[in-house]
């Protein structure tokens, strides 16, 4: 399976399923690999087939999730007893796992939303950054529960991301106001909580997520208001940035920016860090984390 | 009144006689217990005995008929006795008192003779069964939480306890047994660290050390001595120069006859430890190379020969300066940067870091530490040393870093602190008072221009001089701490620990 195949079939996985994780596409790509390979001839040959086919998979989308699925992905199934001296049995078991992985975190958002809904008391005014999937998959369930609540979105340039998830949720029923990234101030006397997503989860229990979180953060931290983020447990990083700039580049920009411009002090970043004291709690499908809670669950995935 | 002679209070016997009077048997604490009380009793009635001779005392022999007097004593001890009408009061302890002029008789709670008898029988019962000890308990061992009779006491350590006599006395009771010699404290002591050794640097210990002395081996005094005079400072310096000498002590042991080695080494290194913690402090990671090296030398199969096991203690023993390595690597990677030193008295470590970073051809500036917000807004990252990693994510280190770590967060600037794993311990502290060194007083004299100041600080007796070796700095000033796990926050210490408690 060659380079463009992956890319390809990783596109189709994202155009069939919007809804899917961007994540769990890589993941499902990176399977398909695995089941179609015959070049592997050993066991460290395969893991550096998947590694290659990771970053493949990074230059066709930046996000930190993709990422840190795939390294999730690797380390999982390359964790049991790879005793057996036939190749292709190893590579059934590995396969195994990885279907068990996939299955796994394909739930994961179901499990966010149920831990997370609760916190969303009747009459609550939420406000919630750009557009996140798992966000909405909260809101959906608050509904669902019969909580009555109304939500702000921001507007999240430079691509309105904002109003595709202000459209999402007027079909849900639920009262919204889209309002500017530079009226976030004004409006955070007015909120209860803050709720966001996250494109990754960095060791020190920061986030990594659109352009304008650290605002938002910064903004309710004065206001002391309680800075909720939701994100999948696969969006663990090994990163562990203390300022903006330690940010690498190949996530501050979308993947087409950052093979087509040359100079990228003129682009804008698309994300920004957000510090874990700015932050309240983090749910995962592990539970509801305090931040410094992340590292330790990092720490338990990874060594 | 005075004598009152209820030791463990009315409670615990009405627990006891009420089981005797159901007919159950006693559990060994309540044995125990019973034997302290009846022990307790008896030094009050010797002490009776010295006061009053007229008292003619009655014997602690439950078969003891009362006369009516014993009524009498009952409402002498009203005070330790929760309710005159709570039945089974046991009486002997108020034996004593039965001599005492007793009040007419008729103000007592009427006692029915049916009653005496109920606690006579009682009584008898008790010591009949605590006679008996071993007997009867096995046979049924209900399960009494300890907690409950004997609540565990968590010990301080001694060496913050130096201002309460009776822990001194328990050391100096210990090292006599060891055979070393106690150092005694110097100067006047800052009330607030009153509880803190102080120590000259000009009376080492080995000054009342007879020679020659069989207890400590050589390599051991001489670190002590180095320990004391300052010449080996620094956390690693030191863990590096104890297993050097504890390499030596290995080399040079002989298992004497009818003893294993196992058990005998360790017997043998308690009083060394005894002798370099009166030299100077034992710090964290020093604690935690000597718990290694016990447990190593405890895992010895009894069936090892003498040399096999010494070589396997010695090969599993051979593994701020930190801070100065990282430098000069990162130099060696051609990272371009510029390192400010920070110093401060009465040490002037720095001076050496600054030695060893110039002679690499690394640029640095040196400042001392008043003049730290100065410098500040010109730092990108501060780089610091620990001495040890406390479990609730505090950073114990030299003196001033704690400072630095302070102003460092008011400019935003990161704070990265290199520490080892071995460093990590188990300790909890939250403030730099309860657990800490005092140096010599004398180092903060400094002498200019042939005029020294402070040089009859003793003599004002209002005047203290604290010369702090420690401080500990909270998890919110740190940003990262690199390990040789990788690099983690300062708040997933217990988890580093507990993951390395595991791994052994």
């Amino acid at each position: 399976m060659d380079k463009d195949e992956l890319v390809e079939y990783f596109r189709t996985q994202v155009r069939q399923d919007p809804e899917v994780p961007s994540a769990v596409a890589a993941i499902r790509t990176l399977l398909e690999f695995l089941k179609r390979d015959q070049t592997g001839e050993t066991i460290l040959g395969l893991r550096e087939n998947l590694t290659q086919t990771i970053r493949r998979l990074e230059e066709a989308d930046s996000s930190v999730a993709v990422s840190s699925g795939g390294e999730l992905f690797l380390r999982f199934i390359s964790l049991t007893s790879l005793e057996h001296p036939d190749l292709s049995q190893c590579k059934k078991v590995m396969v195994e796992r990885g279907e068990l992985f996939l299955k796994k975190i394909s739930l994961s958002r179901s499990k966010v939303a149920k831990l997370c809904h609760t916190f969303i008391k009747d009459g609550a005014k939420i406000l919630t950054h750009s557009s996140s999937r798992v966000v909405l998959k909260v809101l959906e369930s608050a509904a669902a529960d019969k909580k009555r609540f109304t939500v702000y979105v921001t507007e999240s340039q430079p691509d309105s991301a904002g109003r595709q998830m202000a459209d999402k949720l007027q079909n849900l029923n639920i009262p919204v106001t889209v309002v500017l990234d530079a009226a976030v101030g004004y409006i955070m006397e007015k909120v209860d909580l803050v709720i966001v997503g996250a494109e990754g989860v960095v060791e020190s229990g920061g986030i990594i997520n659109k352009i304008g979180t650290y605002q938002l953060a910064v903004c309710s931290k004065a206001h002391n208001k309680p800075f909720y983020v939701v994100a999948e447990s696969f969006k663990f990083v090994r990163l562990y940035p203390l300022n903006q700039q330690d940010v690498p580049e190949r996530f501050k920009y979308k993947a087409d920016t950052l093979k087509a411009v040359e100079d990228l002090a003129e682009e804008h970043p698309m994300i920004d860090y957000t510090p874990p004291s700015l932050i309240t709690l983090l749910f995962t499908d592990l539970g509801v984390l305090t931040p410094s809670a992340v590292s330790d669950e990092l720490i338990k995935l990874y060594l | 009144m005075a004598d009152c002679g209820e030791p463990d209070g009315p409670g615990n016997k009405d627990d006891i006689t009420r089981s005797k009077n159901e007919g159950k048997e006693l559990t060994k604490e309540e044995k125990q217990r019973l034997r302290k009380q009846k022990k307790h009793q008896k030094k009050q009635k010797e002490r009776k005995n010295e006061k009053g001779p007229s008292e003619t005392e009655k014997d602690k022999t439950p078969v003891s008929l009362l006369p009516p007097p014993q009524p009498v004593a009952t409402q002498k001890a009203p005070s330790a006795l929760p309710a005159p009408a709570s039945a089974p009061i046991p009486v002997p302890a108020s034996a004593p008192f039965h001599s005492s002029p007793a009040p007419s008789p008729a103000d007592k709670p009427a006692k029915s003779k049916a009653e005496l008898k109920a606690e006579r029988r009682a009584r008898q019962e008790t010591d009949r069964a605590a006679k008996q000890p071993g007997s009867s308990s096995s046979g049924i061992k209900t399960k009494v939480p300890l907690s409950e009779l004997n609540p565990v006491v968590k010990r301080l350590p001694e060496h913050v306890q130096v201002d309460d006599p009776a822990v001194v006395k328990r050391l100096a009771k210990k090292l006599e047994r060891q055979q070393i010699p106690l150092r005694s404290d110097y100067g006047y002591k800052v009330s607030l660290f009153s509880h803190l050794h102080q120590y000259s640097r000009k009376a080492p210990l080995t000054q009342l050390l007879s020679i020659p002395s069989t207890v400590i081996h050589p390599s051991i005094v001489r670190l002590g001595l180095q320990y004391s005079q300052g010449i080996v400072a620094g956390s690693n310096a030191r863990s590096v120069a104890l297993l050097h000498a504890f390499k030596q002590v290995i080399r040079d042991y002989t298992t004497p006859p009818n003893e294993e080695l196992s058990r005998d080494l360790v017997n043998k290194l308690k009083p060394y430890i005894s002798f370099l913690n009166q030299c100077r402090p034992l710090s964290a990671s020093m604690g935690n190379a000597i718990k290694y090296i016990k447990k190593e030398i405890s895992n010895i199969p009894s069936q090892c020969k003498e040399e096999e096991a010494k070589t396997k203690l010695l090969t599993c023993i051979d593994r701020s300066s930190l801070v100065n390595n990282i430098l000069c690597e990162a130099f060696e990677k051609s990272r371009k940067f510029r390192v400010i030193v920070v110093d401060s008295r009465p040490r002037l470590e720095g001076r050496e870091a600054l030695r060893r970073l110039v002679q690499r051809g690394i640029s640095c500036t040196y400042v001392l530490i008043s003049a730290l917000s100065y410098i500040l807004p010109e730092v990108s990252k501060v780089f610091l040393g620990a001495h040890a990693l406390l479990a609730n994510g505090y950073v114990m280190s030299r003196v001033g870093t704690s400072q630095i770590a302070l102003v460092a967060r008011t400019y935003n600037v990161p704070v990265l602190v290199c520490c080892e794993t071995y460093k990590f311990c188990e300790r909890v502290q939250t403030d730099s008072f309860v657990s800490n060194e005092l140096d010599d007083p004398d180092d903060l004299m400094v002498t200019r221009k042939g005029k020294t100041q402070l040089e009859n600080w003793q003599d004002v007796s209002s005047l203290g001089l604290l010369n702090l070796v420690y401080d500990v700095t909270p998890p919110d000033f740190v940003d990262l701490v690199i390990t040789d796990l990788g690099m983690i926050p300062c708040t997933s210490v217990p988890v580093v620990l507990r993951v390395k408690n595991l791994d052994q």
